[in-house]
């Protein structure tokens, strides 16, 4: 019986949260207004969130591809289609690592930073001074974060899969002597504008839309005391992770399933 | 600019029947309260009697279980987000951790209000902050970031980004704890010059007795979720109730037991 009762407050507390989530996320939508007025908050906030992110995802895709490209020509060469490296490097990256690898990055290093901050800014009573000040912390805090998370990460994961097809290129041409005409070639022939690109690009927008959101709710949520941030941000990373890798199974089924 | 015009007997802030529980506990049991315009009032109690939740009830921040609380004659939980806002604009609150914005220096903090609720040119922004912030004494310290600062030059930071937009009413949370002597004594001149050079009126929450009774012109002294004395600060300071007695002069045992509620101590410690 206590079992029970145990379970049903779960279910409570977590519906509880999920309507808080898209109560803050409406709140959120409508500072929106503010943020066109002000585009300079925006603009702060893509430096933190997408700028700085850089580094580790250029990094990141550049071993990627080359790992990729190792990997491919060991099996691609068993059946003589070593020209097809370049379409399996760039499919790879722009349908599933691109996103999905970014999404987690980011998630590991903008979005535990935006929880941190947030929850620090709530636990040192900043956010209740802004309101106090006739301010909405909601909007003047969060709006910017979201947005600049929502341009980010399309951005950062375009860029990772980029930097990924040159590290594949450095590895098959390069070292492998795999011929660098057919690796353009086929890639530009094979790799679908809509059916390739497009589809990665929306993934990487429902990723970057998710993260941003899962960081600042769990950072504005958080109890405010030094234990209750680091688990905020905890519980961010692993429920970015975990959203990302079940979203990326709906939306690859949705879209490359027949 | 008065949104209703009182006559000058009614207080600023009138406290009716206020109720509010956290959970099953009542953190306020039906207190009524009044703060005159002008008057410096301290509100009084024990560490953990809601005086902090108190400031967040005026400043609309909780909403209470039962009661009212008036500002100016606007009943402050009836009051739409825009209204609520515009009510705010004429509340200064200090926090009792400063709560300045950490990544931005101690000028652009005071100027943040200033810029986010004016229209004002840059020069006069300038002369605004440095005027608010040579009040406080921390005209030289303007470059410097919150993280730089003692916590009493904080507080006065905070102090002078409460008072920048020039609001009526100065709530303080707690203005003397965790304080040096020499930064109480700032900020026992202070509050009253300020309250008297900007006719400001203002609440001190605080459990700090004697520096507060020291400029305080009314008390309440808050126990157990009711208001247990109230009055001009001599009365409430000389009254001959064996509670108030107690927290005016810091007794450690009476009518507050010594003792956390419990079972007695030989069942506790010899078992049942």
């Amino acid at each position: 019986m206590e079992q029970l009762a145990r379970l049903g407050r779960i279910g409570i507390c977590t519906l509880e949260r999920l309507g808080r989530g898209h109560v803050l996320l409406l709140h959120m939508l409508s500072g929106l207004t503010a943020l066109v007025i002000r585009p300079r908050l925006l603009i702060a906030q893509i430096h933190y969130v997408g700028v700085l992110s850089l580094l580790i995802i250029t990094v990141s895709g550049l071993f990627v591809g080359m790992v990729l490209a190792l990997q491919g020509y060991y099996i691609l060469s068993q059946f003589g289609a070593e020209e097809t490296l370049g379409v399996m490097v760039a499919a790879s990256l722009v349908r599933e690592l691109g996103p999905v690898v970014t999404g987690l990055l980011f998630a590991g290093r903008a979005g535990s930073a935006l929880t941190a901050e947030i929850g620090l800014m709530k636990a040192t009573e900043q956010l209740s001074g802004l309101e106090m000040m006739a301010i909405d912390p909601i909007k003047r805090i969060l709006t910017p974060r979201f947005m600049a998370g929502l341009i980010s990460m399309p951005l950062l994961a375009a860029l990772f899969s980029a930097i990924g097809v040159i590290g594949g290129h450095f590895i098959g041409v390069e070292l492998l002597g795999v011929d660098e005409g057919a690796y353009w070639s086929q890639m530009q022939s094979k790799i679908d504008l809509h059916e390739d690109i497009f589809n990665g690009v929306i993934k990487s927008m429902v990723f970057g839309f998710i993260c941003t959101w899962i960081a600042l709710f769990q950072g504005h949520d958080c109890v405010p005391t030094s234990e209750g941030v680091s688990r905020a941000t905890t519980r961010t990373v692993v429920h970015s992770a975990l959203a990302i890798l079940c979203l990326d199974f709906v939306l690859t089924a949705l879209m490359f399933g027949e | 600019m008065p949104l209703h015009p009182n006559n000058d007997n009614e207080p600023l802030v009138k406290i009716r029947g206020l109720r509010f529980y956290r959970g099953d506990r009542a953190i306020f049991d039906g207190i009524d309260i009044d703060i005159p315009k002008g008057s410096i009032t301290a509100i009084m109690g024990p560490s953990g009697t809601g005086k902090t939740t108190l400031l967040k009830l005026i400043g609309g921040q909780l909403r209470p279980d039962a009661g009212t609380i008036h500002v100016n004659g606007q009943d402050v939980h009836k009051l739409n987000n825009k209204e609520l806002y515009k009510l705010r604009m004429r509340m200064g609150m200090l926090f009792q951790s400063g709560a300045l914005l950490t990544d931005i220096n101690v000028f652009e903090n005071i100027a943040y209000p200033l810029r986010e609720h004016t229209k004002l040119p840059e020069s006069i922004i300038r002369k605004l902050v440095l005027m608010k912030l040579e009040a406080v004494g921390l005209r030289g310290a303007r470059d410097l970031m919150p993280s730089e600062l003692s916590g009493g030059m904080a507080r006065r930071a905070a102090l002078a980004r409460a008072i920048v937009l020039d609001p009526e009413m100065v709530l303080y949370d707690e203005p003397f704890t965790g304080q040096d002597p020499i930064s109480m004594g700032v900020l026992i001149q202070l509050i009253p010059r300020l309250n008297k050079a900007s006719r400001l009126t203002s609440i001190i929450v605080s459990h700090d007795v004697e520096e507060t009774a020291n400029i305080a012109d009314i008390i309440y002294v808050i126990s157990n979720g009711k208001v247990i004395a109230g009055g001009p600060s001599e009365q409430v300071a000389n009254s001959g109730s064996p509670w108030v007695r107690q927290f005016m002069d810091g007794q450690a045992d009476g009518p507050v037991p010594f003792h956390f509620p419990a079972k007695p101590l030989e069942t506790d410690i010899l078992g049942n």
